[in-house]
């Protein structure tokens, strides 16, 4: 598997905090799918968190999918328990918030951040792959390179820039 | 007076400390304090983690007294969270709380 962009984009299926299922491949036409692999402890998910959550809203043809791959043994506050206790908190978010327990969609997409965003076209293919804009204390950006990618990719053309450097702390892989 | 002793702890796996360090810099410079006499440590074992009482990358300590309270948070090799002073979320403090950290260690030592 490869998140060059350009490439195919690994197909997963992943549980939400409800218990539902949902990924990227199958059958189904989506115009344009935005993977954020985020989490509950880290500064830098939780201060571009509501910009992806109004892209979610802003949005509606994409299909958003935020995931989280921590290992919660060693960071309890990214268990399955605290991410259903998030949503729930929060009133429930505009998309599904997925665990990634055995960490295989974070390996097969080449996660390295949280936050770290890819953006996939119609045919599958990974479009965009970084961070949701130049810097996450500034919320006035409002994830403008997300933005970029994803209005390039529901009118079928590519993102003018592609790659951007993922920004945040590490994804906490098991030992 | 003699300056305060200003520590900045820090995990590399967080990528924040360099900014932490600057601001931390500037504000000791702001307030007449030598800003290369930062104690900067790096925390890179669990145990390690456990032994500093280091809650997350970074931590800041003025006389031994945390810019933030940590209150209850568990030690962890991870990336702190903090909240500016307008509420946002952020992986440093706010620079107003640092510059108020140095300047309560200064008036303390003052009355010594």
């Amino acid at each position: 598997m490869s998140t060059a962009i350009g490439t195919e984009a690994p197909t997963f299926t992943l549980p939400d905090t409800d218990g539902a299922e949902h990924g990227v491949g199958g059958n189904e036409l989506t115009p344009a799918t935005l993977v954020v692999f985020t989490c509950n402890h880290c500064p830098y998910a939780l201060a571009w968190h509501d910009r992806i959550v109004a892209v979610a809203e802003d949005y509606p043809d994409v299909k958003v999918l935020a995931v989280s791959s921590n290992d919660a043994e060693r960071y309890p506050r990214d268990s399955f328990d605290a991410m259903r206790d998030r949503v729930a908190g929060d009133g429930g978010w505009p998309m599904p918030y997925l665990y990634d327990e055995s960490q295989e969609v974070a390996r097969a997409y080449d996660a390295k951040t949280t936050p770290d965003c890819f953006v996939i076209d119609s045919d599958g293919r990974v479009a965009y792959r970084g961070a949701p804009d130049a810097d996450h204390q500034d919320p006035s950006l409002n994830a403008a390179w997300l933005r970029d990618a994803l209005d390039a990719v529901l009118a079928g053309e590519e993102p003018a820039q592609a790659e951007t450097e993922p920004v945040g702390c590490s994804i906490k892989w098991k030992q | 007076m003699t300056q305060p002793r200003v520590e900045l702890l820090y995990w590399d796996g967080c990528p924040s400390h360099p900014q932490a360090l600057e601001e931390l810099r500037a504000a000791m410079a702001e307030l007449g304090l030598a800003p290369d006499q930062v104690l900067v440590r790096e925390v890179d074992t669990e145990q390690g983690a456990d032994r500093e009482r280091f809650v997350g990358s970074p931590t800041i300590r003025i006389d031994g007294a945390d810019v933030q309270d940590p209150g209850d948070e568990p030690t962890a090799l991870t990336c702190r969270v903090y909240h500016r002073r307008d509420g946002r979320v952020s992986p440093v403090p706010d620079p107003a709380d640092v510059r108020d950290a140095i300047r309560n260690a200064m008036t303390t030592r003052s009355h010594q």
